[in-house]
């Protein structure tokens, strides 16, 4: 028969002294009551005694000003929760009231703990940054640049999500040209984790894309969770290319967002800066080609110029040559003129020319009988030699 | 010659050909280089990447990058 607290009739064992219970039967009856009683509920207090045993369970006290309850939590729990509390952190517990019949002591079995403000996630946070950050894997100088012209993209996120809705979008318009590779993954989720990772590592093994981005849309804190973990983290830190994180959120700053090479803001600010506007570029290219064309002609120009220079510099000396020799001429002549016999001649003198036109200048050139000429100031006279003395 | 290689060349053959003591014949062979990359760059500017691919690991661990539909 059952055990009910109302149930102390004769007939009920621990009635009377003889039909005493035993002990046990008296803290699992408590405990079946207590569980039966008290729906998993929500309980708000502070912290003390925190213990994590070696099997992996933890033990703390649940208190405050008025009362406290011992408080467990078992080892399988104990993974959804981000970070042991501290002590004298007010936090909300959720779970079952219970009884552990081998003490006799009523105890609070913890399913879900959060403290005040996120602070386990906060806690969580911090210890995952700092391990990172012991490895230098958040040092300024690791971050690697971005390819100024990437051909290949990849994208670590959901094939369904809004993320690379956002980023096919924002490519095809700027990039068109750019080829663009999904490497999907739960972003969300028990196995988000692993298959993030996975999903790094394969692009990494594959290393045919120019940069990674890694990304989601936006979310609750929850929902970000798989992007604050060390392991994935750890496996971007381990890409062999430069990488993007986009997570959708921008007021809080994901682990990942710190071990990337680059943060995004959002999925599409990640396309924005990875890829450079095609309408630029073209604009660029245009700007390029007219400057080549322009200074193209100028050199042409100038050469024509140039070459006019010449001409005229080379009609100029001709001209100068020219005039050069006609005053050589002029003088030339003069100075023959004065040598010339002819001159001679005006003076009153005579010369003696062989039919030949040779001048007969010695008395040994005329022979008896010799036709010559005698040629005077105002012409020629025919003449012989009648004798010889 | 990727992109950015060629874009690189053309502000170098821009750059020489505006400075003024560039002699005549070379001036003719950067332009017409120049003109190469422009009209390679401006190509692979418009060039279309269809679709979004997906990267499949086989068991083996080959790669294959796919459509999504198939």
């Amino acid at each position: 028969m059952g055990l009910g607290l109302s149930a102390l009739d004769d007939a009920a064992p621990g009635a009377d002294a003889t039909s005493a219970i035993t002990v046990h039967t008296l803290t699992s009856t408590a405990r079946d009551v207590l569980e039966g009683a008290f729906p998993p509920i929500w309980v708000r207090g502070e912290v003390t005694g925190f213990k994590a045993h070696r099997n992996g369970h933890w033990y703390f006290t649940l208190r405050d000003r008025m009362a406290q309850v011992r408080a467990v939590v078992w080892s399988r729990d104990t993974r959804s929760i981000p970070a042991t509390p501290d002590e004298g952190m007010t936090v909300s517990a959720f779970g079952a009231l219970s009884v552990y019949p081998q003490k006799g002591e009523m105890q609070f079995l913890v399913r879900k703990l959060e403290a005040e403000g996120d602070g386990l996630w906060r806690k969580r946070f911090e210890q995952t940054r700092a391990r990172l950050e012991a490895d230098g894997l958040l040092a300024i100088e690791r971050k690697r640049r971005l390819p100024a012209f990437p051909r290949v993209v990849a994208v670590v996120t959901s094939p369904d999500g809004a993320a690379l809705h956002d980023i096919v979008a924002v490519m095809r318009r700027r990039a068109p040209s750019v080829a663009l590779v999904v490497v999907p993954a739960a972003v969300q989720g028990d196995t988000a984790v692993k298959e993030l990772c996975a999903a790094i590592e394969r692009v990494g093994r594959w290393n045919r894309a120019d940069l990674v981005i890694i990304g989601r849309g936006g979310g609750s804190r929850e929902d970000l969770q798989a992007f604050n973990d060390e392991r994935v983290a750890r496996a971007l830190a381990a890409c062999p290319m430069p990488t993007v994180s986009a997570v959708g959120h921008e007021v809080d700053v994901t682990i990942c967002d710190m071990v990337a090479d680059v943060r995004a803001p959002t999925p599409s600010a990640a396309a924005e800066t990875v890829v450079r506007d095609r309408a630029e570029l073209d604009s660029r290219l245009g700007t390029m080609g007219q400057r080549m064309s322009r200074a193209l002609l100028k050199r042409c120009d100038r050469a024509k110029a140039e070459l006019q220079w010449a001409a005229s510099a080379l009609r100029d000396r001709l001209v100068r040559a020219a005039e050069r020799k006609r005053a050589r001429l002029t003088e030339l002549g003069g100075r023959l003129n004065a040598l010339s016999p002819l001159a001679t001649l005006h003076r009153g003198y005579a010369v003696a020319r062989a039919a030949d036109g040779r001048a007969l200048t010695s008395v040994e050139s005329f022979a008896a009988g010799l036709r010559f000429r005698l040629v005077l100031k105002d012409g020629e006279i025919p003449a012989r030699v009648a004798e010889r003395l | 010659m990727s992109f950015e290689k060629q874009l690189k060349r053309l502000e170098e053959i821009v750059g020489e050909l505006e400075s003024d003591e560039i002699e005549l014949d070379r001036a003719l062979a950067l332009f017409e280089e120049g003109v190469k990359h422009l009209r390679a760059a401006t190509e692979s500017l418009s060039k279309a990447e269809g679709q979004v691919k997906r990267l499949v690991e086989r068991a083996d661990g080959s790669f294959e990058v796919i459509s999504p539909r198939e």
